[in-house]
């Protein structure tokens, strides 16, 4: 398996070096700067060299290297680099050079203890940090032998995302249903590729050790005759009213994934989706879904490019969505070519404005209320350029974020918490839907 | 006291950065000493060496202080090597800390102990590990377990004796899941590097255990399970049916690594149950693979390259998905190459307009590399889809049209193939002549001359076409040359009374002032052909004989390897499309494997085939030069010992242009799966790339590919000069012997 982790600077300084094997020696350090660091055509992540091979994952400003010796596996090295930064976010805010250089002891620490011999051991980042933490503070209760038997408990068991004495006076549990809606439109305006990411994200404030089960309006489940979600269940709080349930189709959901909570058995055989949470905040749920995607804006661009001087553009959006919703932080990127000297911009709303270095006309709608329909012109004024090389044209992309709509109109229908003590607890929902690619080519 | 005097008597340095850390190391106070071990380690990271610090360091091991503990256990696994003497100093402390309440602390005593390579700790580490094995703590009993197998990778002989091997397979029934895990771990560590122990021997008992932890231990602990159940040989098809049963459910987990795992164990058990049951887990995997899509590009990337070895096996798994393939502007080159060839690989009549729409849209981007891979796709669509052809090849003509010099270029290549299969779209050679001032490539250049040979009795100016280019010809590349001579000759046999002169200038250009031997060469043989006068249409019947259609211009690996692939399902072999000898050498041995199977296969020819023997000889002949350069590259040296059997495989042949890199190894493993036109698919067995491992050099490389084909091994010596001319793309091996049988001459 691994035989080492080594982290590097863009420069190719070598901020950490962990080996794991002793076939792991420092001179691979300066094979791997020489080799993929400065080495400009260096395309593949993964590089074999005699019998070594570095699989590397670049990140803000470091590349993160795991050295194998062997026919390891490809996937894994890479899903648990991944994993790697995700820990070093969230033990740092952000995992770049001025982190990894300011920690340098943590980060040697966590790696003793995610890897064991190469092979990836716990990486739950809730677990690491009951026993692995920033300040030294903490290290007073994992010496008293008592709570470092319960952690490691915890570490090793089947629940192992989980203590066992959580308590909240109040319980609450908050799920937020965010889908990345992914469009690539032709210039024709023919849809050629639509599909929704999404994910569900839970903040479970429960006590002690509560069991879940989790509702959706997934086509399958309904079309099975559904017995486990009648509709006068026991939801309390804002988990899908009557009205939405009633008003809902069901979805197609391709593909879905779970957190490790979820026991995928139950699932597998009569598509329940049943878990223990872990306390706080995690991804219950990633799925995918193709059919019938509602793309909450309809953009319009005509590009016409004039001689070899002038570019003109009018580019029209439409809201697609109900009147009552507005989307917020709306940027259209509009691609403008390399050799653009000027441009001029008028707009029915928000604002644009020309970015140089992004070869882009970016234009902001701070707030974009349903139905409604604006217009942007344009015209870029090119410089000559002594050999004519034709423009790539790049597409026309989108962000936004918009609240209490679901591009695959997927809906929560219930969420039920049974745990021992028979508690009442408290479920919100909320849908949000923001532009994975979106994007329209002309 | 006494200390500071021997230490004069070395007389250290009494300033610098190493003074500083060790008076620090020695310091009275605990935070000065706990800093400095930092600081010890920031320079150990840097590179520099501080092993002299080691004895200083080493006083610090005694400590309540966990991290400091830990910080202490990491600069002795780096420099126990150095100090082997001196670790003898830190086992009572680790002896101690293995029997500590805390059960961190055992835990980590085990650990370090096992990283620490010196014979003497190895000596003091049986009576832990017993204890820690049959530990309390569970997290304790895990890292016992990997223990084992960092004891067995030391001490072999000790391990066995103390039984600590059966002490782990006791413990796959733990009723930990964790510790379960890390005991398969373990054991399939060891299975594999020394398979005589019969580690890991599943049995229907160790498999209900395993199949039990899966759904409760982590997911790096479910890889490990769901490959070591892939490997697993069900006793019966009901094993079978319950493996894939109790496995496909892991397909929805969130980790890709999970998921692939999952899927390599439902495809190999599949083969055992029944077909209605495997269809249903083939569509259940088929999700599950788009998702894979869609995640990080290095993620995505593995991913693609395993579907694409399971579209080889299953082609119709993913017909319905072509949409998910589309390549984003903004993913990274090599995502995108693999998307192509994926689009190619599933598209079928019902998406062909769809894919047609899409590659045109690639072919008009920027990226030249990829815009040539897109043209290059439009062609193996239409010679894959015969309704299509007509529609790839008008997209072709709207590209030509575009006047994209590069896109002509590859566009002509591409027609030429397209030809080969579909002889009737002559209708577009004019447009295609039209551009012959564009071409400035040999590969284009030859691929419209070859046109223009094929089909001289239709073109009515194909004698101006053909003077033009007799007039330079010494100013072509040799494969340009080459297809000169040979659409020369073929204009001649079918108008003789139009290329009278130009076959005599184009001959004595080739014969007199050439000094190429292979274009020298093939021109000889058509003149002594067309001198030839007992016969007149002997030479017809070579020169203009009928040509077999080639089937695809889609490189597919050959089954044998294939299976053997898809048992490597998501390892680096799986993204190599290589098996793992070809990369991967342990040390002396690997190199040492490699080349002895190498002799072994040329004794095994010279038996049974002289000729081949003496091709393979010439070979081997090569192959001190071609380690010579090995040991250049290896001045950066990865392994020197190590022999780098993949790095040895040098820069591309001609053919190749660069393209193979993108595979996976931008610089030197070469994969023959993406699209190249490499000579690599037609080996068919293995000892072609063992030998080619060794010549690197062009010239040898069709002589060791002529070794496989015993039946046409002369003409297959010629297979270097024909390939440059005629099949660019290969067809498929069996096929391109044929072919070229007929079209040497």
């Amino acid at each position: 398996m691994l035989s080492g982790i080594l982290v590097f600077n863009q420069k190719g300084e070598n901020l950490i070096f962990r080996a794991f094997r002793s076939d792991c020696r420092p001179r691979l350090a300066d094979i791997f700067r020489i080799q993929v660091i400065s080495n400009p055509q260096v395309r593949s992540p993964i590089l074999t060299l005699g019998s070594t091979t570095f699989s590397h994952v670049k990140h803000e400003n470091i590349y993160i290297v795991a050295v194998t010796k062997s026919n390891a596996n490809a996937a894994l090295v890479f899903e648990f680099l991944y994993r790697l930064i995700l820990l070093g976010k969230s033990y740092f805010g952000k995992f770049d050079e001025e982190a990894v250089k300011n920690n340098f002891v943590l980060i040697y620490e966590l790696l003793d203890e995610i890897l064991d011999f190469g092979y990836p051991q716990n990486t739950e980042t809730d677990t690491l940090k009951m026993y692995i933490t920033t300040e030294g503070v903490k290290s007073a209760i994992v010496n008293s032998a008592t709570d470092s038997s319960r952690i490691t408990q915890q570490a090793t068991g089947a629940l192992s995302w989980r203590r066992a004495d959580v308590k909240y006076r109040k319980n609450e549990a908050f799920v937020d249903v965010i889908e990345d809606v992914n469009l690539l439109m032709s210039a024709t305006g023919t849809v050629l590729r639509a599909d929704v990411n999404g994910q569900i994200v839970m903040r479970a404030y429960l006590s002690g050790t509560p069991e879940c089960k989790f509702g959706l309006n997934d086509r399958l489940l309904l079309d099975t005759g559904d017995a486990s979600g009648p509709s006068s269940g026991r939801n309390g709080g804002g988990a899908g009213n009557g009205k939405t349930r009633a008003a809902a189709g069901s979805v197609t959901l391709e593909d879905c994934q779970f957190h490790q909570c979820v026991k995928l058995g139950r699932f597998d055989a009569d598509r329940i989706i049943s878990f223990v949470p872990p306390d706080g905040e995690f991804e219950l749920m990633r799925y995918r879904a193709t059919e019938n995607v509602n793309l909450p804006f309809k953009v319009h661009p005509i590009v016409r490019e004039i001689g070899t001087t002038k570019v003109e553009y009018s580019v029209a959006i439409k809201a697609n969505y109900s009147t009552k919703l507005f989307a917020t932080n709306v940027v259209i990127r509009i691609p403008t070519p390399l050799n653009t000297a000027k441009t001029t911009e008028r707009t029915s709303q928000g604002r644009a404005k020309y970015e140089p270095e992004q070869n882009n006309i970016v234009w902001k709608i701070p707030r974009f209320s349903g139905q409604s329909e604006y217009v942007l012109n344009a015209e870029a004024t090119l410089t000559t350029m002594t050999h004519q090389k034709a423009w790539s044209r790049p597409p026309l992309s989108l962000s936004f974020s918009l609240l209490m709509f679901t591009s695959s109109g997927l809906l929560v229908r219930y969420l039920k918490v049974f745990e021992k003590s028979n508690y009442s607890s408290v479920k919100w929902v909320r849908y949000m839907t923001r532009a994975g690619s979106y994007e329209i080519r002309f | 006291m006494a200390m500071n005097k021997i230490r004069g008597a070395f007389a250290v340095p009494r300033k610098g950065e190493t003074f500083e850390l060790r008076a620090g190391l020695v310091s009275q106070y605990a935070y000065e000493r706990k800093e400095s071990i930092q600081r010890t380690i920031m320079a150990m990271t840097l590179g520099k060496d501080v092993s002299a610090l080691f004895p200083d360091v080493l006083k610090n091991i005694a400590t309540s202080d966990l991290e400091q503990k830990k910080l202490v256990y990491l600069y002795l696994m780096n420099y126990a090597k150095s100090h082997p003497d001196l670790c003898i100093l830190a086992v009572n402390t680790f002896v101690q800390d293995s029997e500590d309440p805390n059960p961190l602390i055992r835990a980590l005593a085990i650990r370090t102990m096992g990283c620490i390579r010196v014979d003497k700790m190895v000596d003091y580490m049986e009576d832990p590990l017993r204890k820690t094995l049959r530990d309390e703590s569970p997290y304790v009993r895990k890292t016992a377990a990997i223990c084992v197998a960092k004891l067995f990778d030391l001490n072999p002989a000790m391990c066995l004796e103390n039984g600590f091997l059966e002490m782990l397979q006791e413990m796959i029934g733990d009723p930990n899941p964790m510790v379960v895990a890390n005991s398969v771990t373990a054991l399939s560590e060891i299975q594999h590097t020394a398979p005589e122990t019969k580690a890991l021997q599943v049995t229907p008992n160790t498999l209900r255990k395993m199949l039990m932890a899966l759904n409760e231990c982590t997911e790096w602990g479910r890889v490990t399970i769901l490959s070591t159940l892939a490997e697993y040989r069900a006793a019966d098809v009901k094993e079978s049916e319950h493996i894939c049963e109790r496995v496909a459910p892991q397909f929805q987990h969130v980790n890709a690594s999970v998921v692939l795992a999952a899927v390599k164990a439902v495809f190999l058990h599949m083969k055992f149950v029944g077909p209605e049951l495997a269809k249903t887990y083939l569509k259940k995997m088929a999700p599950p693979l788009v998702t894979l899509v869609s995640s990080a590009p290095e993620v995505q990337y593995v991913a693609l390259r395993n579907i694409d070895l399971l579209l080889q096996k299953q082609p119709d798994i993913l017909t319905k998905e072509l949409r998910v393939f589309f390549c984003k502007y903004n993913d990274p080159p090599y995502v995108k190459f693999q998307k192509l060839e994926i689009m190619v690989r599933i598209a079928n009549d019902r998406n062909v307009d769809q894919l047609l729409a899409e590659l045109k849209e690639y072919a008009l981007e920027v990226d030249m590399d990829f815009v040539r891979r897109a043209v290059r796709a439009i062609g193996q669509v239409a010679i894959k889809i015969e309704g299509a052809s007509e529609r790839c090849v008008n997209t072709l003509l709207d590209l030509i049209n575009t006047k994209v010099n590069y896109v002509v270029q590859e566009a002509i290549v591409v027609i030429k193939d397209i030809f080969r299969k579909y002889p009737g779209y002559e209708g577009i050679i004019p447009t295609l002549c039209q551009c012959i001032d564009e071409l400035d490539e040999p590969n284009a250049r030859a691929a419209l001359i070859w046109i223009v040979g094929e089909y001289a009795e239709k073109i009515v100016n194909a004698g101006d076409i053909l003077g033009g280019f007799v007039d330079g010809f010494n100013e072509e590349f040799s494969q340009t040359q080459l297809q000169i001579l040979t659409a020369v000759v073929k204009l001649f046999l079918k108008r003789p009374e139009k290329a009278q002169g130009l076959v005599q200038r184009v001959l004595q250009a080739a014969t007199a002032e050439n000094d190429n031997p292979d274009v020298r060469d093939r021109a000889y043989i058509y003149w002594r052909l067309l001198s030839n006068t007992s016969d007149q249409n002997a030479t017809k019947k070579i020169v203009l004989s009928e040509k077999p259609p080639i089937v695809t211009t889609i490189s597919t690996l050959p089954p044998a390897l294939l299976d053997r692939l898809l048992q490597e399902l998501s390892t680096l072999s799986s993204v190599y499309h290589k098996p793992p000898e070809q990369f991967v050498g342990q040390g002396r041995f690997g190199a040492d494997a490699v080349q002895r199977a190498a002799i072994e296969e040329q004794l095994q020819n010279a038996r049974e085939n002289p000729l081949a023997a003496a091709a393979a000889a010439a070979v081997s002949g090569s192959a001190p030069s071609a380690q010579a350069q090995n040991h250049v590259e290896n001045l950066l040296d990865i392994d020197f010992d190590g022999g780098a059997p993949a790095s040895a495989q040098k820069e591309p042949t001609a053919g190749m242009s660069g393209l193979e890199g993108l595979a996976g190894t931008p610089v030197r493993v070469q994969s023959p799966a993406v699209g190249s036109s490499s000579p690599a698919p037609q080996a068919s067995n293995n000892l072609d790339d063992l030998l080619g491992v060794f010549g690197d050099s062009g010239a040898t490389q069709p002589s060791s590919s002529g070794v496989n084909a015993a039946s046409g091994d002369l003409i297959n010596g010629f297979d270097g000069l024909d390939l440059s001319s005629h099949s660019a793309p290969p067809a498929n091996s069996q096929q391109k012997t044929n072919e070229d049988i007929m079209s040497l001459f």
